[in-house]
C-alpha cells in the first residue's frame, strides 16, 4: 500500500510576503505564498491584530480575483454611443493627457464641476486630500448609501461608533444584542468574537427580520419588522426608566444628563444648555444652586425645574429624556403592535439586560486615574453590549434610531466599561470630531479644508445665500445637514436634473453606480446616457477607474484600469478608516506582491500623476517639480498633514524610533514590510476602559497625536447641536433654512432621539404595498468587489426572494414559483423560496448576485443575469413629491443615508411559472 | 478490494462545532485554495464563468432550517395576507438555521476503501487518514457509491477521484512553522468552530471537547465508524434566569407613578 508520490514536507512555495487583504472592508493581515512567480496560497496572518490568523471565504478566494478574466487590461476611450460598451484601447500617456485636459479646463473654470466620488475606496486620506487640492466640494466615498446613519449618530452622540470606531468587549461581555444586518462590516473580528462569546456562555440576542448568518447561532432571535427598531429600543428604554434600572452615577459622570436645558419656548435660547458667563455648562445640585456641570465632587440633580440667576427656567436634560420615553408612544404594547415583537418579550428583554448590567457587574482589578485626577482602584463594568450596522442604518429614521441605541447604552452605563461597547483608538476624539467640511477656495484654488467633515452648526453648511444646496449631492444642505459621508446615491440623478447644478465630469472609482450601487438602477442607466436638446450628454464626461469589467464600465468615456490589491501600494491609515481594536491602535500597508501582467496602473499612483499634470499645489515642490514622482509609495512616507503627522503612524522620525508623530522616515515602508505590513501600539493597561474620561488613556492618545488635550469627552444624551439647527428652523440665528425646509428641519433636528415611521410608508398606499423588502449580501461576498469570482459563484450564482411559509401560503406560492415584486417604482419578476427564518411581513434576497448580462466577463447565459436579480430596480432614489412637487432624496433627513430598507412591495404570483424563464424588469418611471 | 489496517496508531480527525458555525464558507474556500495548488490538486472547475459553475470541493457547507418539534404544519395561518399582517400569524417557535460543513469523516471502517479495485483508496495505519493515490485511481467511482456521506468528488477533467486529505501535506510538514501544521480549514475558521487532533487519544484536546460537549458521530448506525465528530448547538437561552422574567412581569403603570419625582431624591455624585 505505498503511495509513491505522497510528499509530506513540500514547502508551500518559494517565497512568502505579508500584506493586507482587500477582498472586503475588513482589512485582515494575509501571508501570500508565491511559487514560480505566481500566487500559490493566501493564508491569514496569525500575528495580525484584525484577524489573528483566520481568513474568510473572500480572503481565500482572493487568488481567483487576482487572476480573474474580468480584469481590465488597458486604458479605454469610448468610440460608440455611451452605454454601448464600444471602446478603443489607448496608451496611458494619451489617457492621462486627456483626463488632465478635461480636468484642467474644469479647474480653471469652476472646480465644483468635477464630481469625484470614490465608492468602496479605502484610501480617502489620499482621495479627500486630492479633492481638496483640486478645489472641488463635490467629493465623497460610498458611506451615504452604506452606513452613515450609524457613523454619524455615533460621532454626534459619543464620539465613536460601531465597527471602525468601537466594538463589543469580546472578552467580558455577557449579553450581546445584535441589531439588523451585521455581517456586512468587521467580518472576521466579529466572527472571532462570537466564537469566544458563545464559548463563555454569554447570550447572543439577534434582533433582525431575517435569521441567517450570525442570527442563526443566536440564543434568541426576534424577527422584528424592518424600520421599527426605534420603537423596540424606545420601549426597552421605557421599561428601564419605569423600573429604575438606570446607572445614574454613570449618566452624571460621563454624559450630559444633568446639564440644565433652558425652557424658554419661542425664544432663541430655548432648548440650549444653560451656561455660566464663561460658557461652562450648568447643572442644579443638592446644594440648591446652579453649579458648573463639568465640576467634580458635586451632587447634581437629574429632575426638577429650576430658576437660573437671570430668571430663566431650566430643567436637567435627563428629565426631558425621561418625559419623552415615559410617554405612551413607547409603551411596550404600543411598540409591540408595530414591531412584531410582543409586549411580554419586550419587558423580558429589558429585565434581562438590566439584570446583566446591574446584577452581573464586572470589577477588574485595574487601577486608573480619571481626567479629574481621581484615582480608582478598579474598573467597574456593565457586561451588556450592542452591535448594529447597516440594518439599522438603511432607513429614513436610521439616524435617530442609532442615536436611541446609544442612549440605551448610556442608561445602562455600558459605554467603554468592562463587558460593554468599547471605543477603538484613535476614537473618541471629540463629540463630534473637530474637522469641518471645506467651504471656500483659497487663492491657489485649493479648498480651505477637506471636502468631508463634521458640521457643527448651521454656519458650517454648504448652502448658498438663499439656503439652497451647493454640493451636487445636496449633502451638508438643509435637506441633509449632517451628511458626513456625502450622498453618492444622489449624484447621477441630481447631475442629470441640473439640480442644484450641472457638472462637467463625473469621476468615479470602484463604485458600481451603473448597477448594484444605484437606487432605481434602470432609471440610473437611462440617466447616464441622457442627452440635452443639443445632443450633448447631460453628464458631459464620465471617467471611471476600476480593476474589473463591472456594469459601470460601459458608461465611461474614459476607463482607467486599476491593478488588483496584490499589485499595488495602499495605506490603511489612522487618518482614514482605522483598523484599530479596543486594546490597540493599528495601521497597515499593502505593497506589490506581484507585478501586473496587463497595462494597468494603481489608482493612487494615477491620481498623483494627474495631480502633477494639473499642477495641484500639493503635488508640486516649490520649484514646480513633481512632489511625488515615486507615486503613492512616496506619498505614504513623505506626505505630512501637519508637521510630523502623516498617513502612517509607525516607525516615524528620521531614525524610525517615533510612533504616532515624527518626521518622515525614508525607511518606513521597509519597517512595515519587516513587521507583517502593519503597526500596532497597545493601549496601556490603565487606559483600557473609560477612554472618554481616562487620563491614562488620553495621555497615551495625546502622545500619539490622536487628541489635542486630556479633557473629558462628554457623551451627549441631549444634543444641543441638533437643537441649534431646530432653532434656526424656528427663525433664530444668523443662518436659517429657506421657508420650504423649516418644518422638516424643525421636526428632525430633535435634540432627543425619537421614532417615526419611515418616510415611504407615510406616502404610499400600504394596503397595496403591505410587505417590507430588504436585502443583504451573503457572508462569502459581503463588501467584496466582484461576486463573479470563480469559486464564490459556485457557492451562489443566483438569488431567490425569500418569504415566510405562511406568507407564501396566503399567496398560494411554492418554492421556485415566479412572482412579480411591485413597488410604485416598477416591478420585477423573480423566483421565490420559502424561509422560516423570515419575519412574515418581510421578504428579502441576497443582494448584488444579480448581474447585467455580459458584464464581469460572465457568459451570456450565466445564472447571475438569467435568474439573479436586484431589488434596486424597484427602489426609488427619490421620495414621492412634496405638496409643491419637490422630491427629496429617499434618504434620512439628518444624514442623507440612502433608505434602501424602507422599501414596501406587493407580491403577486406571475401567471406563468415555467422554469428557466429569466428574470424580467419593468420600470414604470424613467 | 483493498484491505484496511487492522488498527491505526492514531485517529486523526476534525471536530466541528455546529453551535458556532455561521455558514460563512471560509473553511470550504480555504480548503479549495490549499489543495488547488498542492499535490492533491488541481481541483478542477467546470464552466467557471458560465451557466453551470461546478467544481471539485473537498469540503462543502449546507444550511438547513430546522423547525422545532411540536408545531403541526396545519396549525400555520391561513387566510388572505392583508388579514394575517394585521391579526398576526400562527404562533410557532422560530425555525433554527443549522450550518453543516461536510467533508470526509475518515471512517474507521470505510467501505470506500474496501471497494477500491486498485488499492488507490487506502487508510493510513499510522493516523487513520483516508487518501486516494491518484497514480492508481482508474476513476471507476465505486468508492463514491460506497460512501454514504457524499464525501468523494470525482473530477471529470482529471478522471480521478478526489477527497479531503485532512491536509496530510500540512500536518506533518517540517518546512512549516509548528503552528501552521494544521488543516487549512481549521486555520481559516473565523469563529474557531473547527478543531483538529487525535480522537483516538481520550486525553487529547479534541477528545475532551467531544466529551464535554457531547459530540456525536454522523449516522453511526450505518456502521462505518466515522472519526470526525460534530458538536451539537448548545441549548438556546431564551432568558437570563427566572429573576429577570419575574422582574419583567411586575405590573407598573406609568400613569400611577411619579417617576420624575422619584428621581428627585437620587443622591448622585460626579
Amino acid at each position: 500500500m505505498t503511495h509513491a508520490s505522497l510528499k509530506l514536507h513540500e514547502p508551500v512555495g518559494d517565497d512568502v510576503k505579508t500584506t493586507t487583504c482587500y477582498m472586503c472592508a475588513c482589512r485582515c493581515g494575509i501571508k501570500v505564498h508565491l511559487k514560480d512567480g505566481k500566487v500559490r496560497y493566501i493564508q491569514g496572518n496569525p500575528e495580525h491584530p484584525v484577524n489573528r490568523g483566520v481568513i474568510c471565504a473572500k480572503g481565500s478566494a482572493g487568488i481567483m480575483q487576482h487572476y480573474s478574466p474580468a480584469r481590465l487590461s488597458k486604458p479605454l476611450l469610448r468610440v460608440g454611443e455611451r452605454g454601448k460598451g464600444e471602446f478603443r484601447e489607448i496608451e496611458w500617456d494619451e489617457a492621462l493627457a486627456l483626463a488632465a485636459q478635461w480636468l484642467g479646463d474644469i479647474r480653471r473654470r469652476n472646480p465644483d464641476e468635477l464630481a469625484f466620488f470614490t465608492g468602496r475606496d479605502q484610501s480617502q486620506a489620499l482621495t479627500g486630500w486630492w479633492a481638496q487640492q483640486f478645489g472641488t466640494i463635490n467629493y465623497a466615498a460610498h458611506g451615504g448609501f452604506c452606513s452613515v446613519n450609524m457613523a454619524a449618530a455615533g460621532m454626534y452622540t459619543l464620539g465613536g461608533s460601531f465597527w471602525e470606531f468601537g466594538e463589543p468587549d469580546w472578552e467580558h461581555t455577557r449579553y450581546l444584542m445584535m441589531f439588523g444586518v451585521a455581517e456586512d462590516h468587521d467580518s472576521n473580528p466579529i466572527k472571532l468574537g462570537l466564537g469566544k462569546l458563545k464559548q463563555r456562555g454569554a447570550k447572543l440576542l439577534a434582533i433582525n427580520p431575517v435569521r441567517t448568518g450570525y442570527a442563526a447561532i443566536a440564543d434568541e432571535w426576534l424577527g422584528i419588522r424592518p424600520g421599527t427598531d426605534g420603537l423596540f429600543v424606545g420601549a426597552l428604554i421605557q421599561q428601564l426608566l419605569l423600573h429604575d434600572w438606570v446607572d445614574f452615577d454613570y449618566l452624571v459622570r460621563y454624559t450630559n444628563a444633568h446639564y440644565l436645558v433652558v425652557r424658554n419656548p419661542g425664544q432663541a435660547d430655548d432648548g440650549l444648555i444653560a451656561r455660566d458667563g464663561e460658557q461652562h455648562p450648568l447643572c442644579w445640585t443638592r446644594a440648591g444652586k446652579a453649579e458648573r456641570a463639568d465640576a467634580v465632587d458635586i451632587a447634581p440633580l437629574v429632575v426638577g425645574e429650576y430658576t437660573l440667576a437671570d430668571g430663566r427656567k431650566a430643567v436637567p436634560a435627563f428629565q426631558l429624556f425621561a418625559e419623552r420615553f415615559l410617554a405612551a408612544d413607547y409603551a411596550a404594547d404600543t411598540a409591540a403592535s408595530q414591531c412584531g415583537i410582543d409586549a411580554a418579550t419586550i419587558r423580558r428583554i429589558a429585565a434581562e439586560i438590566a439584570d446583566v448590567a446591574f446584577k452581573q457587574e464586572i470589577r477588574l482589578p485595574i487601577a486608573w486615574t480619571d481626567v479629574w485626577g481621581r484615582q480608582h482602584a478598579e474598573m467597574i463594568g456593565r457586561p451588556i453590549s450592542l452591535h448594529a450596522m447597516r440594518g439599522i442604518s438603511a432607513h429614513s429614521n436610521g439616524f435617530h434610531t442609532c442615536r436611541m441605541l446609544h442612549t440605551l447604552q448610556m442608561l445602562l452605563g455600558a459605554i467603554d466599561t468592562p463587558g460593554s461597547f468599547r471605543y477603538q483608538p484613535p476614537y473618541p476624539k471629540g463629540v463630534p470630531p473637530a474637522n469641518r467640511p471645506g467651504k471656500s477656495r483659497k487663492a491657489d484654488g485649493t479648498l480651505d479644508a477637506g471636502p468631508l467633515g463634521y458640521v457643527h452648526s448651521p454656519e458650517d453648511l454648504l448652502v448658498d445665500a438663499q439656503g439652497n444646496p451647493r454640493r451636487i449631492d445636496k449633502a451638508f444642505s438643509w435637506q441633509h445637514p449632517l451628511a458626513v459621508h456625502g450622498m453618492l446615491q444622489s449624484v447621477i440623478a441630481n447631475a442629470v436634473a441640473g439640480d442644484p447644478m450641472r457638472i462637467d465630469t463625473l469621476f468615479l472609482f470602484m463604485a458600481n453606480m451603473g448597477w448594484n450601487s444605484a437606487m432605481n438602477t434602470t432609471g440610473t442607466r437611462r440617466m447616464l446616457v441622457e442627452k440635452d436638446a443639443d445632443g450633448e450628454y447631460k453628464i458631459p464626461r464620465i471617467i471611471y477607474v476600476d480593476a474589473y469589467a463591472s456594469e459601470t464600465v460601459e458608461f465611461a468615456d474614459l476607463v482607467l484600469p486599476d491593478t488588483t490589491y496584490l499589485e499595488r501600494y495602499d495605506c490603511i491609515s489612522l487618518l482614514d478608516r482605522p483598523i484599530s481594536d479596543a486594546d490597540s491602535a493599528s495601521d497597515a500597508i499593502r505593497h506589490p506582491i506581484a507585478a501586473p501582467d496587463r497595462d494597468v496602473r494603481a489608482f493612487q499612483d494615477v491620481l498623483l500623476d494627474l495631480g502633477t499634470r494639473l499642477k495641484l499645489p500639493g503635488c508640486l515642490r516649490e520649484d514646480g517639480s513633481p512632489r511625488y514622482p515615486g507615486g503613492f509609495a512616496q506619498y505614504m512616507v513623505e506626505h505630512e498633514r501637519a508637521p510630523g503627522v502623516g498617513l502612517l503612524a509607525g516607525w516615524r522620525g528620521r531614525d524610525g524610533q517615533r510612533e504616532g508623530t515624527g518626521e518622515p522616515n525614508p525607511q518606513q515602508l521597509e519597517r512595515y514590510k519587516e513587521h507583517g505590513a502593519f503597526w500596532h501600539a497597545p493601549v496601556p493597561l490603565a487606559g483600557r476602559y473609560y477612554k472618554m474620561a481616562n487620563r491614562d488613556y488620553l495621555e497615551w492618545a495625546r502622545s500619539l497625536g490622536f487628541v489635542g488635550s486630556v479633557h473629558a469627552q462628554v457623551i451627549e444624551l441631549y444634543s444641543e447641536r441638533l437643537q441649534r439647527f431646530r432653532l434656526a428652523a424656528q427663525g433664530h440665528g444668523a443662518v436659517q433654512p429657506p421657508a420650504q425646509e423649516r418644518e422638516r428641519v424643525a421636526r428632525y433636528f430633535d435634540p432627543l432621539p425619537f421614532w417615526y415611521a419611515p418616510f415611504e410608508w407615510a406616502q404610499i398606499d400600504l394596503d397595496r404595498y403591505p410587505i417590507a423588502a430588504i436585502t443583504q449580501r451573503p457572508m462569502f461576498m459581503y463588501h467584496a468587489w466582484g461576486s463573479q469570482n470563480a469559486w464564490l459563484r459556485q457557492i451562489t450564482a443566483r438569488n431567490f426572494l425569500y418569504i415566510h411559509p405562511q406568507t407564501a401560503q396566503s399567496l398560494q406560492l411554492r418554492d421556485d414559483d415566479w412572482v412579480w415584486v411591485e413597488s410604485p417604482q416598477g416591478r420585477i419578476r423573480v423566483p421565490v423560496r420559502c424561509h422560516n427564518g423570515t419575519e412574515p411581513g418581510t421578504v428579502w434576497s441576497w443582494n448584488a448576485i444579480g448581474k447585467k448580462r455580459g458584464s464581469w466577463k460572465l457568459s451570456a447565459d450565466a445564472p447571475e443575469s438569467q435568474q439573479g436579480f436586484l431589488l434596486n430596480h424597484v427602489i426609488s432614489e427619490l421620495l414621492p413629491p412634496r405638496a409643491d412637487g419637490y422630491r427629496y432624496a429617499n434618504a434620512d433627513p439628518v444624514t442623507g443615508q440612502a433608505a434602501w430598507f424602507d422599501l414596501r412591495v406587493r407580491i403577486e404570483k406571475a401567471e406563468d411559472t415555467l422554469q428557466f424563464q429569466p428574470h424580467r424588469i419593468e420600470v414604470a418611471r424613467p | 478490494m483493498t484491505l484496511l489496517p487492522t488498527t491505526t496508531t492514531k485517529k486523526l480527525g476534525l471536530v466541528i462545532d455546529l453551535d458556532t458555525c455561521v455558514g460563512c464558507h471560509a473553511c470550504a474556500v480555504a480548503c479549495k485554495e490549499w489543495n488547488e495548488g498542492g499535490q492533491f490538486g488541481p481541483l478542477p472547475d467546470e464552466d467557471a464563468y458560465g451557466a453551470e459553475p461546478l467544481g471539485v470541493w473537498f469540503n462543502r457547507i449546507h444550511s438547513f432550517e430546522v423547525q422545532p418539534p411540536g408545531v403541526p404544519a396545519d396549525s400555520r395561518g391561513n387566510g388572505p395576507l392583508q388579514q394575517l399582517l394585521k391579526t398576526g400569524f400562527a404562533e410557532q417557535a422560530p425555525a433554527m438555521t443549522v450550518h453543516f460543513p461536510r467533508s470526509c469523516l475518515h471512517c474507521e471502517k470505510p467501505d470506500c476503501v474496501t471497494v477500491c479495485p486498485t488499492g488507490a483508496s487506502y487508510k493510513r495505519a499510522e493516523d487513520g487518514i483516508v487518501l486516494v493515490d491518484e497514480d492508481k485511481c482508474i476513476g471507476c467511482k465505486l468508492c463514491s457509491w460506497a460512501c454514504p456521506y457524499g464525501a468523494r468528488e470525482y473530477s471529470e477533467q482529471r478522471g480521478v477521484m478526489q477527497k479531503c486529505t485532512l491536509c496530510v501535506d500540512r500536518i506533518y510538514n517540517e518546512s512549516f512553522a509548528e503552528s501552521d501544521r494544521q488543516p487549512a480549514c481549521v486555520m481559516a475558521c473565523p469563529t474557531r468552530a473547527r478543531h483538529f487532533g487525535d480522537l483516538g487519544d481520550a486525553d487529547s484536546a479534541v477528545s475532551r471537547l467531544v466529551a464535554e460537549r457531547e459530540g456525536y458521530a454522523l449516522m453511526p448506525e450505518l456502521g462505518y465508524a466515522p472519526v470526525n465528530r460534530y458538536l451539537p448547538p448548545r441549548p438556546r437561552r431564551n432568558g437570563c434566569g427566572e429573576t429577570a422574567r419575574a422582574n419583567s412581569e411586575e405590573s407598573l403603570d406609568p400613569a400611577q407613578l411619579p417617576p420624575l419625582l422619584r428621581w428627585m431624591d437620587k443622591l448622585l455624585s460626579r
